[in-house]
């Protein structure tokens, strides 16, 4: 049986339960590397430029992690868009280069473009040459990619129902082990679903804080820092736009001058729009990464626009202090609490 | 109404032609100079890249001069460029100032779409005056890049340098003042001629390919002015992209036929082999292009955090270990400090020019 290595980086997060089932469904055993941990990112940082943002590095360590296990694939696609009309970030068109160029031992990359701007034919043929690798006929591949497609549903109503993304693949995974998980129900109107909020001790969440930030950014233990955890030990309740209504998102993104052309941007500018109406959202942070492009704009448009919730940017990179981020969190919700009490 | 724009290197004389011959009022931003770059600096985001602060720093000083309408282009991803007007207009309206921002931006690269854009800019002028104007401005462009392409040349091998940019800024002005192609070409012809008088040292000098993000590579205030500082140390530059090209392959799709990047970004692959926004490819492209072409030496230039330049240098590395040539990456933001990039340029230099005479003694050693 072969093995395919996926990196726990990136687009992992958005992802995960689709490129899982893919590849099983192809007969290949997959293979996770670990949750980031330091020597990850220490070796990350060893091989990419200096000048790459934090999450490019942390996937550069996941793929030489993956390396050291020996797999006879790294799963490290080209994503160009995954929806109509939009972007991801430049260095997501290059990152199988640049791995080629950087990572010494790399076993061979299965990089396949995906580009939904180019029509559903693209995509497929692309499926298809992924399902030659194994040796899978063409329906083969149209039934793991279809069995992928329905397990996305069942992660995304998992997320919706109030659990960030890595807990939501925790959670998709196991369900899938032993059903353990109710199978997917459509989830109710606009806003955020109660139930599964973890918080510190049982006490109910006084504060509600919503968390902007890419994916594999705010979701990763050691880029964000625990941002999400920290925040529920305060006894913040947390949603993340993943937690929303996708359409309510859409339509609040779509209220700008100009279409936004990166599908994270357009999702952290809608979420954010959201956050501001919604009177149980008692602050926004936004979690930026030190040289990220897109952040750099997106960041300033959500704060330009966010003006009645307390709004707070965190950027962070690799030498970001682990106090720094304490003391101004601690700040922020004390400053949010306050703000709460005189309302 | 009257218009201002954006600068970037010389392109000013060119698009100030085109927009007078659409009998619009100009007013050229003043050129850029450390006060332009505070007030971009103070007024822009952080951590967006230097562009979009010049940018904001030419519009602030052209609104103040009493522009009332910006003309720019846009575009529609994958990286930044294409939502820095938005932003922008944010910035401006916030400071309070008055004015109209017109973003030009053909959805698919369409001459006629942009020819469209561009005459509802003027009042009442025919398509035989566009068309005029057009014209005029593109000559202005190529003989602007001609003069610039003479200085490249002649910098490094002259003994008078100074002399040399002399005759260089007397033809840039010649060519703005031209009112027609004729007297264009004259001014092309002088500064030419001009150039060929002009003592030589007879030292060959070193040929470095710059390389790099397009507005960095255009706009000396962006880049601690890398040319004419390469030509001070006797180094040849040969920049990957050019004026005209650039307004060829973007704005015009391609319709004339001027040197394009297409072959250079035929010489990305096995390297880089998908286009991944802004110039990453090309960047890419040209470096293995002008190694194989037998350049000393490749310098990518681009500002700092720019996301296809990142992409690119993370392969070169690569590409200078397989071609075997030199590559040195520069980032520039608000803190470039002169000293310090020309002490990076020195040993560079110094470096190329010691592994070329290492490479040349081996060749003459018998065997
Ligand atoms: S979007 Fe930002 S954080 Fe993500 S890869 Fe691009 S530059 Fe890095
Ligand atoms: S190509 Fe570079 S300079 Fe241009 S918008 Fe993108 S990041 Fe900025």
């Amino acid at each position: 049986m072969k093995t395919v290595g996926i990196p726990r980086g990136l687009f992992y997060y958005y992802y995960y339960p689709l490129w899982k089932t893919f590849f099983a469904g192809l007969g290949a055993r997959v293979v996770v590397s670990p949750v980031t941990n330091r020597r990850i990112v220490d070796d990350g940082i060893l091989t990419a430029v200096d000048e790459a943002c934090l999450p490019v590095k942390v996937y550069y360590g996941h793929v030489k992690e993956l390396c050291r296990q020996g797999v006879d694939f790294i799963f490290a696609p080209r994503l160009v868009s995954v929806e109509q009309r939009c972007y991801i970030c430049p260095k997501f068109m290059g990152i199988p280069d640049m791995l080629r160029a950087q990572v010494p031992g790399l076993p061979p990359l299965i990089d396949i473009k995906i580009d939904v701007t180019r029509g559903e034919r693209d995509l497929k043929r692309n499926m298809y040459q992924v399902g030659a690798l194994f040796g899978c006929t063409r329906k083969a591949v149209d039934d793991a990619y279809r069995a992928g497609a329905e397990e996305m549903k069942r992660f995304h109503s998992i997320a919706r129902s109030g659990h960030p993304l890595n807990d939501a693949i925790e959670l998709w995974e196991k369900g899938n082990r032993h059903t353990g998980y109710p199978a997917c129900s459509p989830a109710t109107g606009t806003g955020v679903a109660g139930g599964s909020q973890e918080t510190a001790a049982g006490c109910s969440a006084s504060l509600t804080v919503g968390v902007l930030g890419h994916g594999y950014s705010v979701y990763d233990p050691v880029i964000s820092m625990d941002l999400v955890k920290r925040l529920r030990e305060m006894g913040c309740k947390v949603v993340t736009p993943e937690m929303l209504d996708p359409q309510e998102v859409e339509n609040q993104a779509s209220t700008l001058p100009k279409r936004m052309f990166w599908s994270l941007g357009k999702k952290m500018i809608g979420s954010g729009l959201w956050m501001e109406q919604e009177a149980s959202i008692d602050g926004v942070i936004y979690l930026a990464c030190f040289g990220c492009g897109p952040d750099s704009l997106v960041g300033e448009i959500v704060e330009r626009r966010v003006s009645h919730t307390p709004f707070m940017l965190l950027t962070v990179d690799e030498h970001t202090g682990e106090a720094g981020i304490v003391t101004r969190l601690e700040a922020f919700c004390d400053m949010i609490t306050r703000r709460r009490r005189l309302a | 109404m009257r218009v201002t724009f954006p600068h970037m290197g010389n392109a000013w004389i060119a698009i100030k032609c085109l927009f007078e011959g659409l009998k619009l009022e100009v007013v050229v931003p003043p050129p850029c100079t450390r006060k332009t770059m505070e007030l971009g600096v103070r007024y822009s985001p952080e951590f967006a890249c230097l562009p979009l602060k010049i940018n904001i720093g030419n519009y602030i000083e052209a609104l103040e001069m009493g522009a009332d309408t910006i003309v720019t282009a846009g575009g529609w991803g994958p990286c930044r460029f294409g939502y820095y007007a938005q932003v922008q207009r944010d910035i401006l309206k916030d400071l309070g100032y008055q004015f109209d921002l017109v973003v030009l931006e053909a959805p698919d690269s369409r001459l006629t779409e942009l020819l469209g854009q561009v005459k509802s800019l003027g009042d009442r002028v025919s398509y035989f005056e566009i068309t005029r104007a057009v014209r005029l401005a593109w000559n202005k462009l190529k003989a602007v890049d001609e003069v610039e392409e003479g200085l490249r040349y002649f910098l490094p091998r002259v003994t008078d340098r100074h002399r040399a940019e002399n005759i260089f800024r007397q033809g840039l002005e010649d060519i703005d003042a031209a009112s027609n192609r004729k007297e264009i070409e004259a001014a092309v012809n002088t500064a030419r001629s001009e150039f060929n008088r002009l003592a030589t040292c007879g030292e060959a000098p070193v040929r470095i390919g710059l390389v790099g993000e397009v507005y960095t590579l255009l706009e000396p205030s962006s880049n601690c002015e890398i040319e004419r500082k390469l030509g001070y140390l006797g180094a040849e530059v040969r920049r990957s992209v050019s004026l005209p090209q650039w307004v060829n392959d973007h704005l015009l799709g391609g319709i004339l036929r001027v040197a394009s990047c297409k072959d250079a970004i035929g010489c990305a692959a096995p390297y880089l082999n998908d286009w991944v926004g802004g110039h990453g490819q090309e960047t890419v492209g040209y470096s293995v292009k002008l190694a194989r072409a037998g350049y000393d030496g490749i310098i990518q230039i681009g500002p700092l955090t720019c996301m296809p330049e990142i992409v690119a240098q993370s392969i070169l590395g690569k590409v200078s270990e397989v071609e075997g040539v030199p590559v040195m990456t520069m980032y520039f933001d608000e803190q470039s400090g002169e000293a310090g990039v020309l002490t990076r340029l020195e040993a560079f230099l110094d470096m190329v020019r010691r592994r070329k005479r290492v490479a040349a003694a081996g060749a003459h050693r018998p065997s």
